[in-house]
């Protein structure tokens, strides 16, 4: 589903990715772990090109993302992303969020986006604040909202940037919990997380990043009990 | 020496309304055409192409870095030279209102778009939406209500500015008031008179913006 081969990244001097090549598989759930700084947050707005890369191959469903002739908004729009700090539209109401983009990108009608965001609404558990509006929700609540503003474009993949780091320790479960589920229905999920039980749990597989480099992959049982690298060991040491 | 004649002014009203209604139709119609400029050119500030960025750049440098006065003149004496054509000083009025109104709310709709979180342009990017459709729907209505009091204030200024069109001789309120105290002598009562209906309309715009603001702000 999605591929990346060589891909390089800088910020003028700053080299934030160097030749970071890995595969994302269909219905498969893969968890970027890794110290702040690692370049994590870096790789993932590379797949959906909020960040430009500056060399290397992005692959996406068939799609090279870097290709002139691609247009990245109809690739966007198969990408779903969820930020650490929710980015709703402040002034729309929760479910004018979740219909907006199925209507003006998809091209829905009014009536059908309104019965998908009821439907999504149901799903993440918020059906009674379909009127309010983002400000009025607790850091969960909106969060929610925002996985099921993404997921009302039904895309192929979902990138989770850091989805739980902005809440309240006690918000974090029902943020999980939605991201569980989604991943028990199949979803394809990247998903950049300081939440190792998360990625234990639920992940496929674990990428650890570490200056700008994934320093070791596996499946979770194998990198959390025993991590071949050392500054793997060292990482998990301080964070488990 | 002299007493005011404040009750004398009485019989200057309908002179002074003529007066009011070109001040009004200045400052309604250049402010109308000056906000679609300063939409235009304030975009054109948060552009990326730099021919586009440049010459937003230097309409508004050289607007707001020289005296309203002296564009009035440029329209109203130098323009007609150009294009071989006499402008009417009404028109002209228009123009320059529009004009220099028009570079100030540029800088107005930069700053607030610009304030607009980043992560409302990465959200409504990362939907599908494109570059004009997230501008559209997402961050042109939330910076619209953080225009509002600078735009207030604006406003308010340009008003006052029509007062200088008088030397272009556009019968506005000023070029009316000259036009009586020159013949009857009472400069203080006809300008402090002029000065009330400023106000007037002024205020009046204060209040339509405070509840337009309260109208926009829902939490």
């Amino acid at each position: 589903m999605i591929e990346v081969k060589n891909l390089y990244k800088r910020f003028g001097d700053l080299e934030v990715l160097k030749n970071i090549n890995c595969k994302v598989n269909e219905s498969e759930v893969v968890c970027v772990i890794g110290p702040s700084g690692s370049g994590k947050s870096t790789l993932l707005r590379c797949l959906n090109m909020l960040e430009e890369m500056t060399s290397g191959d992005v692959v996406i469903d068939g799609d090279h993302i870097n290709d002139k002739k691609v247009n990245i908004n109809e690739i966007r729009a198969e990408v779903g992303m969820v930020f650490q700090q929710f980015n709703l539209f402040p002034h729309k109401t929760v479910i004018e969020n979740i219909m907006l983009a199925p209507q003006k990108v998809r091209r829905i009608s009014r009536e059908d986006a309104r019965k998908r965001a009821v439907a999504l609404l149901d799903k993440v558990g918020l059906s009674d604040k379909e009127n309010n509006y983002p400000s009025q929700l607790s850091g969960g609540q909106q969060q929610r909202v925002a996985i099921a503003r993404a997921l009302a474009m039904e895309p192929k993949v979902m990138l989770f940037d850091e989805p739980t780091s902005a809440l309240d320790p006690e918000l974090v479960g029902e943020v999980l919990e939605v991201m569980k589920q989604l991943a028990l229905e199949g979803m394809t999920m990247v998903v950049v997380t300081h939440e190792m039980g998360f990625a234990k749990e639920v992940g496929d597989r674990v990428l650890f990043m570490d200056e700008g480099k994934i320093e070791e992959e596996g499946d979770p049982e194998q990198i959390f009990s025993k991590p071949k690298s050392e500054r793997t060991q060292e990482f998990l040491r301080k964070v488990l | 020496m002299f007493g005011f004649n404040w009750a004398g002014v009485i019989d200057f009203i309908p002179q002074l309304m003529t007066g009011l209604y070109y001040t009004l139709l200045i400052s309604v119609l250049g402010l109308l055409i000056g906000f679609i400029l300063g939409a235009v050119f304030g975009m054109g500030r948060v552009a990326k192409n730099k021919i586009i960025y440049g010459i937003s750049t230097v309409y508004i440098e050289v607007i707001r870095g020289t005296p309203v006065l002296v564009q009035a003149i440029w329209i109203y004496f130098a323009l007609p030279l150009i294009i071989g054509m006499n402008i009417e000083s009404i028109l002209a009025g228009v123009i320059v209102i529009a004009i220099n109104s028009g570079a100030y709310i540029a800088e107005i709709v930069r700053g607030a778009v610009q304030s607009i979180e980043k992560g409302q342009m990465e959200a409504g990017r990362s939907l599908g939406l494109d570059h004009g459709q997230t501008m559209r729907y997402i961050i042109w209505p939330q910076a619209f209500k953080r225009m509002i009091p600078p735009l207030g204030n604006q406003f308010i200024i340009s008003i006052k500015d029509t007062s200088l069109l008088s030397v272009i001789l556009v019968p506005e309120l000023i070029f009316q008031g000259r036009l009586i105290a020159a013949n009857h002598f009472n400069a203080v009562e006809i300008y402090t008179t002029v000065a009330a209906f400023y106000l007037v309309i002024t205020l009046s715009l204060s209040l339509v913006l405070r509840l337009l603001e309260r109208r926009l702000d829902i939490q």
